[in-house]
């Protein structure tokens, strides 16, 4: 047993801040294209003809019952091995995504059934075309209905990031695991860490709040 | 593939035990959580508060390494198996200790008053009235936050506990088959979850309050 000694951290500061910088573009970006697959999922799903919506239903549903790590091989270690090959980081995103845009596109989903009937009908009377009435009227609602749940896919996804650094994308686990190579001290740095996702959770969390107040007062 | 198979058979069980551990770990923990969370010490409800949003708040990857690689440093010498246990119970438990809050909050106040003035001590309306109609409220909830657990079970292949998903990766690795290999892993991941999601569904419906 050692003592510990924050201090270990001083020199390695710069290094983990990249690391949390890097942990928020990659939250980001998967998180934009976790939301816009989200919505495209969710209507190929209860619009598109059954021989496209069925194999994309039978994506989410293996996407939903396997683990997220396992998905992450499977798109950086086992797609090189039929000739697709993707960079670290790309894979990262495109893992994050496609998991986080399934669990969303399952409440988009739900949102979009739940939007009166009347406000399709509506549209369709005034002249909207089918696509106009789903883009300008009943997805935007379902959109509105549904922030919260899509918000705490947001935080989830903030978490799960963690997991790349498997893969090898630097961000901030892999920095900690950088530092922790040269001086040994796992402890230190790991809780480090977590500090800092601890108040990049909490920064989200306050800004998906005050979204979440904006799109209540806007009703 | 009928090689590499009987492998798989036998991780897919180690990541039902440790599953299992932990879900059991994870129930006990949360039920103290909650209960310090609504009692009336202000202590307890601090540690309670504070342990939910520390493990909630931060990804559970990074909570297994801070207890298999972190822990000799500060005299926790755990096998990868123990530390994945313990790891993922605690993360869970802080998830589940919200399922049961929520449950718990969600029985009518009606209840509690009524039992109270016919005479029920509090202890005696909590057993008795509230929690008999939590517990239904807290199925559903719990059953997603197990799903979870199963899912993020995979994590505990990073401290090289060799259960399903490391398997898969070992596997992917030597025999350049990956869409087989995670077909295999894949298959066997979603018969236990959604083994668990009808479980959940048929315990759901048979406690319903009509």
């Amino acid at each position: 047993m050692q003592g510990l000694d924050f201090s270990v951290v001083v020199p390695y500061w710069d290094l983990l801040l990249t690391g949390a910088w890097w942990t928020a573009l990659l939250t980001v970006s998967a998180g934009a294209l976790s939301f816009v697959f989200g919505i495209l999922f969710a209507v190929t799903v209860l619009y598109a003809p059954v021989v496209v919506a069925y194999p994309v239903r039978a994506f989410m549903w293996v996407f939903m019952g396997t683990p997220l790590l396992l998905q992450l091989f499977l798109i950086y270690f086992g797609l090189v091995q039929i000739g697709i090959d993707i960079p670290a980081l790309a894979a990262g995103i495109i893992g994050l995504g496609l998991h986080f845009a399934v669990y969303n596109a399952d409440v988009i989903r739900a949102g979009i059934v739940a939007v009166d009937v009347g406000q399709t009908e509506g549209a369709r009377s005034i002249g909207f075309g089918k696509l106009q009435t789903l883009r300008y009227v009943v997805i935007p609602q379902a959109i509105r209905n549904t922030a919260p749940p899509i918000g705490s896919n947001l935080i989830a996804l903030l978490k799960e990031s963690s997991i790349v650094s498997v893969i090898g994308i630097a961000e901030l686990v892999h920095s900690a695991q950088l530092a922790i190579s040269e001086t040994f001290r796992p402890f230190e740095f790991y809780i480090t860490a977590a500090a800092l996702y601890y108040i990049l959770n909490l920064v989200l969390e306050a800004g998906l709040r005050r979204f979440e107040r904006n799109v209540e007062v806007s009703r | 593939m009928q090689r590499v198979f009987p492998f798989f058979v036998e991780a897919a069980l180690v990541t039902i035990e440790i599953t299992m551990l932990a879900l059991i770990l994870g129930l006990v923990v949360a039920a103290l959580a909650a209960a310090a969370k609504m009692s009336k010490s202000a202590i307890l409800q601090a540690i309670g508060t504070l342990y939910v949003s520390l493990f909630r708040g931060t990804p559970c990857l990074i909570q297994l390494f801070v207890l298999y690689f972190g822990g000799p440093q500060v005299g926790i010498n755990l096998d990868p198996f123990a530390a994945g246990v313990i790891g993922l119970g605690l993360n869970i438990g802080a998830y589940m200790a919200e399922s049961i809050r929520g449950a718990l909050i969600a029985v009518d106040r009606g209840q509690t008053e009524a039992a109270r003035t016919i005479g029920f001590s509090r202890f005696q309306t909590l057993r008795k009235v509230v929690m008999p109609q939590a517990a239904r409220l807290m199925i559903r909830p719990l059953g997603v936050n197990t799903i979870a657990l199963l899912k993020g079970s995979a994590l505990v292949s990073t401290i090289s506990v060799v259960e399903l998903t490391y398997t898969a990766q070992r596997f992917i690795g030597s025999t350049y088959k990956p869409f087989e290999i995670f077909g295999v892993a894949a298959l066997l991941y979603m018969i236990i979850v959604y083994a668990i999601a009808s479980a959940v569904d048929f315990l759901d419906k048979r406690f319903a309050i009509v």
